[in-house]
């Protein structure tokens, strides 16, 4: 019987014949945690009597989710993580340097065909990269920083097949927030999401890390992308030339498959405070927003930024909103220097924040004031997510539908701007 | 060796489906607080506001689907049962929770829940496979836990079970 690319991962890690439904004991690649979740970890590991990673490329700490730090408090966890990491070999990714699920990435520790388990929900985001990649708890990944192993149920997979092409305006947010409305928010839980289909090619490495980063949002425990020329383009423009990875086999057996034409899909809005209240944005057209965040580990990157530079430049925002922009990295913040990108979101009134989490959580920068309705490009809506109790609403869209919200100071199609 | 009989009464909470870590534990708290018996204090604060006030030893929370969607942050289920939860029952839970509560042994049961009402006193017996209403005398069923959740639910939890071991040990 053909095989997934989740059971070849598996199998090979597990050096076992394994298959959906399994529960396997696998060597792990490499772990991340954030500072959110490292402060766990480590007394976890402190208690294991733990000296340095066993996964064969290690473990990666990433300062970003409360970075610089706002407080007191958080500058104490912060030195915590520092002298632990120095201590014990774990790479220290500080204050400024992105977003963990791009900064890690950028690092180069994850290759295709991995195995890769990190205290963040959204490390299933690495599937772009042909990883079967999971978030787990401070003490899954301790134990897996500790052993280099962990116990894996093989999940079931999903095939999502994507044909057609986007239409102007229209992009990797909108597909992946249409697939959590159809979905729903426990419609892939404990499964393997694989992407394949005609229109891969299309769909770059940044967009491939919007689809995979959200597939949590539906339950997912990966999310992989086959190994293709838009995987091995992206490694050499890291200085990388890893073999080919994982695909899954003709035969291999999927639970379902659903198939998305891309060419149908219009702008769409998650509506307060459910990520999987889903609609088309004519539906919220109209709806008064006080601020817009462009930023996050689903839409912080390059392609983002020039996306929403692309709407906005010459142009200023509506008066009285606020839009603040994360950069997923320093080096997308340099790179959008670079290109003029910087220069025209600043020039259309856009607050720049550290490279980092920004104020997708509420932890650091931005906090939006009572009763107010924000519009982010980040992956989730749920109340008091960005720092408040329940009376700010989070509307999720598309860097596109972003900006163009941005001009008009209200939920707006990027496709009328 | 865990309890094996758990008795408390039943919380439930409005939204009952797709309770996510935010509402369990909001993120504003991750830095601010370190003491797992502050943070309970704020458990289920952004749906339940009197909650963590009235919530008492050995209680058991009762939801619907998904329970614990959303972050990956074990400071959900630690939270819980430094409140004194000594059980979740739902008909369904998001995987990252579920796994979490098993690693810090906190026993976490997928059942029937639309037939219990809040308040009721409950008993979960894990060995035997039953939930009972002794307000109502009701009763359901659950399947046997996996073996590498009662393993880890015997050993106290996963960072006790790779001290216990030296490393994984299911068999």
């Amino acid at each position: 019987m053909g095989k997934t690319i989740t059971e070849k991962v598996l199998s090979k890690h597990s050096e076992t014949d394994c298959h959906a439904g399994d529960i396997v004991v696998a060597s792990v690649d490499f772990c991340m945690a954030q500072d959110g979740t490292s402060k766990l970890m480590i007394e976890e590991l402190a208690a294991l009597g733990f000296a340095t990673p066993k996964p064969l490329r290690g473990a990666a700490i990433v300062l970003d989710h409360s970075s610089p730090s706002p407080s007191a408090e958080v500058s104490r966890i912060h030195s915590v993580i520092k002298d632990f990491s120095a201590k014990h070999a774990i790479e220290l990714h500080d204050v400024g340097e992105g977003v963990c699920h791009q900064v890690v990435p950028e690092s180069g520790r994850v290759l295709p065909g991995d195995l890769v388990v990190g205290a963040d929900s959204h490390t299933c985001t690495y599937g772009a990269l042909n990883a079967c990649s999971t978030g787990m708890g401070s003490a899954d990944v301790a134990a897996a920083v500790h052993t280099g192993k962990l116990w894996f149920r093989v999940p079931e997979a999903l095939k999502v097949d994507i044909s057609g092409g986007f239409k102007d305006r229209v992009s990797a947010k909108d597909l992946i927030l249409r697939l959590v409305g159809d979905v729903r928010a426990d419609g892939a839980t404990y499964k393997s999401l694989e992407f394949s289909g005609e229109t891969l090619p299309s769909i770059n490495m940044d967009g491939r890390m919007t689809i995979s980063n959200m597939v949590v949002e539906m339950g997912a425990k990966f999310g992989p992308f086959p190994f293709d020329a838009v995987t091995s383009s992206w490694y050499a423009s890291i200085g990388l030339n890893p073999a080919a990875g994982v695909t899954a086999d003709d035969d291999a057996s999927y639970v379902r498959t659903i198939d998305v034409d891309a060419s149908d899909l219009v702008p769409k809005v998650a509506r307060p405070d459910r990520v999987d209240n889903v609609c088309d944005v004519s539906e919220c057209a109209g709806t008064e927003i006080d601020q817009v965040f462009l930023g996050t580990c689903t839409n912080g990157r390059l392609s983002d930024l020039a996306a929403a530079a692309d709407i906005l430049k010459g142009r200023r925002v509506k008066k009285g909103l606020r839009l603040i922009v994360a950069p997923a990295s320093r080096s997308v913040l340099m790179r959008s220097i670079e290109a003029g990108i910087v220069s025209q979101l600043l020039a259309a009134g856009a607050v720049f924040v550290s490279p980092g989490c920004g104020p997708c959580v509420g932890t650091h920068a931005g906090v939006p004031s009572d009763g107010e309705r924000v519009l982010s490009t980040a992956n989730r809506n749920f109340s008091g997510r960005m720092g408040n109790n329940n009376d700010v609403e989070i509307y999720l869209a598309s860097p596109e539908t972003a900006a163009a919200s941005a001009l008009e100071g209200r939920i707006t199609d990027p496709r009328e701007v | 060796m865990a309890d094996v009989i758990l008795r408390g009464r039943a919380h439930r909470f409005e939204p009952n489906d797709d309770i996510n870590t935010d509402y369990i534990i909001s993120g504003r708290y991750k830095f601010k607080i370190d003491d797992m018996n502050e943070l309970a204090k704020h458990v289920m604060e952004d749906i339940a506001p009197d909650f963590a006030s009235k919530v008492e030893s050995g209680d058991i929370i009762v939801a619907g689907r998904n329970f614990g969607c959303g972050s990956s942050r074990e400071q959900a289920p630690r939270a819980l049962k430094a409140a004194g939860v000594s059980a979740v029952l739902a008909k369904s839970y998001a995987r990252i929770f579920y796994r979490n509560s098993f690693n810090i042994g906190l026993p976490v049961i997928v059942c029937d829940t639309d037939w219990i009402v809040d308040g009721e006193a409950m008993l979960v017996d894990l060995e035997k496979g039953y939930v009972m209403s002794e307000t109502s005398g009701r009763q359901a069923t659950f399947s046997h836990l996996p073996k590498t959740m009662r393993v880890l639910l015997n050993d106290g939890g996963l960072i006790p079970h790779l001290r216990k071991h030296g490393g994984f040990s299911f068999d």
